[in-house]
């Protein structure tokens, strides 16, 4: 008996697809080479491992913590950013841990975004920040990057970067909050330093508030420099900045994150948080505090491992850039992040066969991505699964691959991609 | 910084929470602490083991594992609560995993209630359900168990606290989505029995209501008392979300692993909230559960089954402290389950000399002192009442006895001098 008072919230109508659930059982398939979700196959560091292991045999450290933050973590984590923000960061007041970063994100949008507001996003984006602001009930404001070079080679993702002017175009005086996310996902953008002054000028000037992902805050490539936005003059009061453990430690299953801004807008997201999940794992948050510590000890040598990961990732950049090259395409190298888009125009793949009801109306590079799952057994994202509808055709020649991945993983992909060109002469 | 109001709307009246201010008073005063819900002892060994276990595991264990539940974990839980509920349990649609059963209970409000809509809440309720009702844009409607009226005037088992049918079907109106209830109760620890979950039922189905049945405590009842599953009823299943939790099963509340279980075309708006909010669950912690499930799949009925021990274990810690605070003029209400017990404060004479407590309930009153003077932190009950009904419950403070002998012992020596002084 089918019953319509059953039925779902107004709040999250529209909401249930997402590119996850498409792609993710691909995953589960070991005959796939898999640069597609953004996870990575090399382990994590054993000191993180050896933490929790010790964590969970303490009796303590079974039964809950404080709800705001474990105080080993908030305390760590407060040394650690008041060391990088060149402040003091109060641990119980402006820092709440989440349930990984997409927790923060959440907690963000709960706390701060209603009914009536608008929120800016800039394309393309971490796929969960328009359904979050829908569900918040406000209004998405899409605003792409734009490819600012002719070249064909040699590109990187700082060839992307908004249009000052369209971006100014956006801001009006229902806008509540920009969500930027530096270095970017998909594109491995890192926003600069002017760049950044450009966006704060314009929080400024509306009173806007601004949410930075910083998740990949520490893979950052040589010749580059992760900025907070935060750190800009009239931005702490407004900002609130969001980190992950998971990506920070190569731990994505821990889903631990945090949240740091100013007390007046972190009490919102704990509100949210004592009314959502109320307390976060116990002896993940101890062994997270345990490897901070070990690595703010470390800051700035080369054992540190948020130095020693970005090394490591930048030859598989260098690498994977590489692999692409040989066939003939030209990536965009990325400054930061995980993860490389390349344009698959020149593999010149007709995909005109690929009939069936929902394959008409699917963007290219979705069509492209499941074509070589099946024929290649190599398995990317789509870049439209990252932007709206009006920036698809734009946007639709781009896969994104992920390149956090053991070496054996890159291996494969390279006979892959060494066999394709040999199919089709380039 | 700015003329504009910053926080949500749906914030409004939902930042005030007890265990903020409770739990930071008893750290203050270094209480011995029966307040807050949660074991001072360990998770059974074999549980630590699957979880160091886990934690050392593949690469995997420390990666993303499928966002509505790792699927060891709900292969086990859809045939060990399959077994229960004498019926096929779709491990992928029926079931999501979630941060703790606090989180399934977000997710069920999140997905199922509208701006006006109606819930009804069973008083006293765990003070978590208001608010989240309240985020949802719904209007929490309230109905009290109440004590029945004893012969010899007295009151002496969560037994004796029950709803009136007519009272509960005067509560719904046709804006009423969905029915809250929680057996064993938090804090009285009343195990509903099945003819008064059926007055429930009857109701849902008669009104087309939703049915969340929070049965985080279901293993530990006492004295013979049985936990009836709502969602087991003829007609229920379809309509009703039942929620558990691997913190209170296991003794692990720290590990924060929950989940809810219902049919899959409830289950799909749950997850719909759940992927767009937390997405993922901790992976290993998941991997550990799905362990101690299938151990306890493979031994349940036996003596070696921490779903018998553990009861088993808490039905003395229960009956010591009853005893305890029956010898010093506090009137505990034995509960049938759970972790909690109720005492009535109305003979204890004091003088509450705090001005900075003299606006609030006397039982907040009370248990400030208690814990400022005495050094013993409990929850004052009244915090598990609606606004409307709070002034007539006014005299039980809560304490949990889920806790070492040692701890325990302790709060008798308190209690002990104090009524010794008096």
């Amino acid at each position: 008996m089918a019953s319509l008072r059953h039925k779902n919230s107004k709040r999250i109508e529209g909401l249930d697809k997402n590119v996850w659930v498409a792609f993710t059982s691909v995953a589960a398939d070991p005959s796939i080479v898999n640069l597609g979700q953004g996870y990575p196959d090399i382990p994590p560091p054993s000191y993180v491992k050896e933490a929790l292991a010790r964590a969970s045999s303490v009796d303590k450290m079974n039964q809950y913590t404080r709800g705001f933050g474990h105080p080993a973590l908030v305390k760590a984590l407060s040394q650690v950013y008041g060391k990088v923000y060149s402040q003091p960061i109060d641990p119980l007041k402006e820092i709440l841990v989440t349930v990984g970063g997409y927790g923060s994100l959440f907690s963000t949008m709960q706390g701060l975004v209603e009914e009536g507001d608008e929120v800016i996003i800039i394309e393309p984006f971490f796929d969960c920040y328009v359904p979050m602001v829908r569900m918040a009930g406000a209004k998405p404001v899409l605003i792409p990057l734009r490819l600012k070079t002719d070249k064909k080679t040699n590109i990187t993702s700082a060839d992307w970067a908004l249009d000052p002017e369209e971006l100014s175009s956006k801001f009006n005086s229902k806008t509540k909050a920009i969500i930027i996310n530096t270095p970017n996902n998909p594109i491995g953008k890192v926003f600069t330093r002017e760049e950044l002054q450009t966006i704060a000028d314009l929080c400024i000037k509306h009173d806007t508030l601004c949410f930075s992902d910083e998740v990949y805050e520490w893979l950052i490539y040589k010749g580059h420099h992760h900025v907070k936005i935060a750190t800009l003059p009239g931005m702490w009061d407004r900002t609130i900045t969001i980190s992950s453990a998971g990506k920070t430690f190569s731990v994505t299953g821990w889903k631990l994150g945090w949240s740091i801004g100013p007390e007046h807008l972190i009490k919102h997201l704990q509100t949210v948080m004592q009314n959502t999940i109320y307390t976060c794992p116990t002896p993940l948050q101890e062994a997270v505090a345990q490897g901070l510590l070990r690595d703010y000890n470390l800051m700035g040598q080369p054992e540190c491992y948020f130095t020693s990961l970005a090394v490591e990732l930048e030859a598989k950049r260098d690498r994977m850039a590489a692999i692409l090259r040989d066939v003939g395409m030209s990536p965009f190298v990325p400054e930061g992040g995980y993860f490389m888009i390349v344009d698959v125009t020149p593999l010149d793949q007709d995909l005109s066969h690929m009939g069936g009801d929902e394959a008409d109306d699917e963007a290219y590079d979705y069509k492209f991505v499941k074509w070589m799952i099946k024929e290649k057994k190599l398995a990317a994202i789509p870049v439209t699964a990252f932007v709206g509808d009006e920036s698809r055709k734009q946007f639709e020649k781009y896969i994104r691959l992920c390149f956090i991945k053991q070496e054996s993983t890159l291996d494969a992909a390279e006979v892959i991609f060494k066999n394709w060109s040999k199919d089709r002469p380039i | 910084m700015t003329s504009r109001r910053l926080h949500a709307r749906r914030l409004e009246g939902v930042d005030k929470n007890i265990w903020v201010d409770f739990t930071q008073l008893a750290a203050d005063y270094k209480a011995v602490n029966l307040g807050q819900g949660f074991p001072d002892f360990s998770p059974p060994s074999y549980i630590q083991e699957a979880f160091c276990k886990a934690v050392s595991g593949g690469s995997s264990m420390q990666q993303y594992t499928r966002a509505f539940g790792h699927p060891a974990l709900v292969k086990i839980l859809a045939k060990f609560f399959g077994r229960i509920v004498g019926r096929e349990v779709d491990a992928l649609e029926e079931i999501l995993v979630t941060v703790g059963a606090y989180q399934a209970l977000f997710c069920t409000f999140q997905a199922l209630v509208d701006e006006g809509d109606e819930v009804i809440i069973v008083e006293p309720f765990f003070d978590c359900y208001q608010p989240m009702v309240m985020m949802a844009g719904g209007k929490p409607v309230y109905v009290p168990l109440r004590p029945k009226a004893m012969e010899g005037g007295k009151v002496l088992s969560s037994e004796d606290w029950v709803l009136s049918a007519e009272e509960l079907a005067s509560k719904v109106t046709p804006r009423t989505k969905a029915i809250v209830i929680n057996t064993p109760n938090n804090p009285l620890g009343k195990v509903y029995k099945t003819e008064e979950l059926q007055v429930i039922a009857d109701l849902c189905i008669k009104h087309d209501l939703v049915c969340v049945s929070d049965e985080v405590y279901e293993w530990l009842t006492y004295d013979g008392a049985k936990h009836v599953k709502i969602a087991s009823l003829p007609g229920m299943w379809e309509r009703t979300v039942t929620i558990g939790s691997a913190g209170k099963t296991f003794s692990a509340t720290g590990w924060k692993v929950g989940w809810a279980i219902g049919a899959g075309r409830m289950l799909k708006h749950l997850k719909t909230v759940h992927q767009n909010s937390v997405y993922h669950c901790a992976t290993a912690a998941q991997e550990a559960v799905a362990q101690g499930f299938q151990r306890e799949y493979d031994q349940f009925g036996s003596p070696e089954s921490y779903f018998l021990q553990l009861p088993e274990m808490l039905q003395h810690k229960r009956r010591k402290l009853a005893s305890c605070l029956e010898s010093v003029g506090l009137q505990p209400i034995l509960p049938e389950g759970g972790y909690f017990m109720i005492a009535d404060i109305s003979s204890v004479k004091v003088e509450l000399n705090d001005l900075s407590t003299q606006d609030e309930p006397q039982d907040y009153r009370f248990v400030k002192w208690l814990i400022k003077e005495k050094g013993l932190a409990t929850i004052p009950v009244s915090a598990f009442y609606s606004q409307e009904h709070r002034k007539d419950f006014q005299n039980y403070i809560r304490f949990c006895f889920v806790k070492e002998d040692s701890t325990l012992n302790a709060a008798e020596n308190i209690l002990r001098k104090w009524s010794d002084g008096k």
